[in-house]
């Protein structure tokens, strides 16, 4: 166990995952508030105009997502997802309990190689391989359904059946955003702490001796 | 099938009001003088002939009458008479193999118009290509009753009245028609097909004399000034086989676009020119050709002419006199009949939105004879299609309403006789039970004596005054919870259709999630502000 106890004002969030977070959040926000309308929630842009963006939107995403999917296996940062169960109920009695007491710290010591305390390791991992490869895997098939013909699955499976999956997965995903834009936007202390990070890429750390020295870290009264 | 709602809205509009009062004189004056009028006016269609008939001598004339024309026409077109025999055009029946429904066809078949002709063969056949049909005696191998002039008269000139059995104006110079005769053009097709139902524009709803000459907006291929197509165009020939049927319809051609040694001789689908993938610029689009007709998106409204149509025909009203004791008639502010004593009340329809339905060109007849639910509406000729047949695609129809008379002893539908000067005709002496007694016997079903009325629909698949492509449906106007396709079931329909307790639960956990938010924060402001008082 490294010893956790300096902190270090670094990059945690490089400009191209700033540049993923951001633009996956507009994409994702885009594509709910159009799915939603497809769905029948409400009358806004109408169907065609709605259909319209969704599909369109979705091809950014999926450019996007190809990009990231790269970068993540390259650049060795998709380990920040690998599950833990250490720790996490320490986690969990935090944002139920500690977190009303403006004196008790956070339990998870980030570092910039483990930058996602347990609990955000799950929900993340979950965003990551339960809730997006459904919705894309459904999405895509509900957006080829008429090559299907060509596939043999047409008969077994219904466009309802598709919609019905996809549909579930877009709920899934708007809990995950409601959940994810409290915690991430206004659970920190300050309540801003997290999101201040998100868009300046820089927070204050713990100092993982075994990570190599960030070149661009900054004074910790200059942070953000 | 259900009794469904016809939408319709009524034009308005001073030109409009003009022009409707104007064909509504013309109209009067036709009826009055009791002629079937193609047209004074017409779009003349492009010949190459390499015969001048006016140079002739055959033609010379004088003709005493329509026969002896023919037979002048046969000397040269020694094959052309043979060859009508074997159309639908002349024996007015029809086999369908489809259905297995045999001596389907007009002269056989109900409808909920003037609803059946056998006991009025002079009124009914003053459309039929041939001359004389005054009985069931008529002699269908008979070449010189051929009329050649009905559909090959450029003239314009050349009249059937409406009651003489297929005979020719007598007043008509009958040499002169004969020396001008040439390619069948929209005003000749139109003559009888656009006057079905005894009136302009009443039975098809997508055909009427606006289709004479029509503009850009009403129809995009007969467009006067630009196509100008035909109706042979579309509806090919071949040794004067008319090519296109009512009653076997192509409800989907996966031919597509016919050439030469791959085609089904015939262009009268949209399919024959454009193809299964005719959307150049929106791939989507063409992800619907499977499953919707194009006629669906592309005809957005029926009677979108100068012309209405009639949508409902009661004739249960029918019979009716004035305070003096003779029949009358009432027209509504559109200047249309609406009611007769003759036929009862009507109801017409601009610019109606038609009602939508699987269809796989089957469509199945309630023939004469057939026992049906008068508790029920009737549906006289029921189109065949589901969501599950992949044969099916959705079409646009209009649905003619009516309420008419049945045999109420046996639970068939009734076939009066309405026309003649004798004493059982309803149209001459109002009484139901002689009109239905003397209709009925004519095709061998024997009144029960007791009659009532039924509600009965007829399916009219659309397929002309086809719109320009800025006028056709958008996506929104089925892809939406109350939009067109709305009572079309068996099928998933994106922006129609949900799963209600999905929806339920997917918006409540969203719902649980937000509320849960906001009660922690609220917990954590309130826990903050007394730490603060406490330090304080």
């Amino acid at each position: 166990m490294p010893h956790r106890d300096k902190k270090e004002c670094v990059m945690v969030f490089s400009r191209f995952e700033r540049f993923w977070h951001w633009s996956q959040a507009a994409l994702i926000i885009t594509m709910m508030i159009t799915g939603f309308e497809v769905n029948g929630a409400y009358e806004w842009l109408g169907y065609e105009q709605a259909a319209h963006a969704h599909r369109f939107a979705a091809w950014f995403l999926i450019g996007l997502w190809v990009f990231v999917i790269f970068w993540h296996a390259i650049t060795g940062e998709w380990k920040q997802y690998i599950p833990t169960r250490r720790g996490i109920m320490a986690v969990v009695q935090y944002y139920t309990t500690g977190i009303l007491d403006a004196s008790v710290p956070h339990p998870y010591k980030k570092t910039r190689m483990a930058k996602h305390n347990p609990l955000q390791r799950l929900a993340y991992l979950a965003f990551n391989v339960l809730i997006s490869p459904v919705i894309w895997i459904s999405g895509l098939l509900y957006m080829f359904y008429n090559e299907w013909v060509q596939t043999g699955l047409d008969g077994p499976v219904t466009l309802g059946d598709v919609a019905l999956v996809h549909t579930a997965a877009a709920f899934a995903m708007l809990i995950f955003f409601v959940g994810h834009v409290y915690l991430a936007a206004f659970a920190g202390k300050p309540f801003y702490a997290y999101l201040k990070a998100m868009l300046t890429g820089y927070d204050l750390l713990y100092v993982d001796p075994r990570d190599p020295p960030d070149p661009n870290r900054r004074a910790p009264n200059r942070c953000g | 099938m259900t009794g469904g709602v016809y939408r319709s809205r009524f034009r308005s509009g001073p030109r409009r009001a003009r022009r409707r009062i104007a064909m509504a004189a013309g109209l009067t004056l036709a009826c009055a003088i009791g002629l079937v009028t193609p047209t004074a006016t017409r779009a003349g269609v492009a010949t190459n002939s390499t015969a001048d008939h006016t140079t002739f001598e055959e033609l010379e004339g004088p003709f005493a009458d329509g026969p002896s024309v023919t037979a002048a026409c046969l000397h040269c077109h020694t094959n052309a008479a043979k060859q009508l025999h074997q159309t639908t055009h002349w024996t007015w029946r029809y086999d369908n193999a489809r259905t297995g429904q045999t001596a389907l066809g007009k002269q056989n078949v109900v409808n909920n118009f003037c609803i059946s002709v056998q006991s009025n063969w002079p009124r009914c056949t003053s459309c039929h290509i041939g001359y004389g049909w005054e009985d069931a005696s008529f002699d269908h191998a008979s070449e010189t009753a051929v009329d050649c002039l009905v559909c090959h008269d450029t003239t314009g000139a050349y009249t059937k009245p409406a009651t003489t059995a297929g005979h020719p104006d007598p007043s008509l110079d009958l040499a002169e028609v004969a020396r001008n005769v040439g390619p069948t053009s929209r005003a000749n097709c139109g003559a009888c097909h656009f006057n079905g139902g005894g009136e302009d524009g009443v039975k098809h709803g997508d055909l009427d004399t606006s289709l004479i000459d029509p503009d850009f907006a009403l129809d995009v291929h007969m467009d006067a000034d630009g196509l100008n197509f035909q109706c042979a165009t579309c509806h090919t020939t071949g040794g004067h086989e008319v090519t296109g049927s009512r009653y076997a319809p192509t409800a989907i051609d996966r031919l597509g676009i016919d050439v030469p040694g791959h085609t089904d001789d015939t262009r009268a689908t949209c399919e024959s020119c454009h193809g299964l993938t005719p959307h150049e610029s929106n791939s989507k689009l063409n992800d619907h050709t499977d499953r919707v007709a194009c006629q669906t998106c592309h005809i957005p409204a029926f009677a979108r002419g100068e012309r209405m149509t009639k949508v409902r025909w009661d004739w249960s009203t029918a019979g009716r006199m004035n305070s003096d004791g003779k029949p009358y008639h009432e027209e509504g502010s559109h200047g249309y009949t609406t009611y007769t004593s003759k036929k009862g009340d009507f109801v017409w329809g601009a610019d109606v939105t038609p009602t939508y339905h699987w269809f796989n060109g089957i469509i199945r007849y309630t023939k004469p004879g057939d026992t049906i639910d008068p508790a029920d509406v009737v549906v006289i000729n029921a189109v065949e299609g589901s969501a599950d047949d992949p044969d099916s695609r959705i079409w646009p129809f209009k649905v003619m309403h009516s309420r008419q008379p049945y045999d109420a002893g046996q639970s068939v539908l009734a076939l009066p006789h309405v026309f003649g000067q004798d004493d059982s005709a309803f149209w001459t002496n109002f009484d139901w039970p002689k009109a239905l007694q003397a209709g009925m016997a004519t095709q061998g079903i024997p009144f029960s004596g007791a009659y009532d009325f039924v509600e009965t629909q007829t399916y009219w698949p659309l397929a002309h005054m086809v719109a320009p492509k800025d006028d056709a449906l958008s996506c929104n106007e089925c892809h939406a919870k109350r939009g067109r396709l709305a009572d079309l079931t068996g099928f998933y329909m994106p922006g129609r259709d949900t799963f209600p307790w999905l929806t339920m639960a997917g918006w409540s956990l969203a719902g649980f999630t937000l509320l849960g938010t906001i009660v922690h924060g609220l917990v954590r402001i309130v826990a903050t502000a007394r730490a603060r008082v406490r330090g304080g």
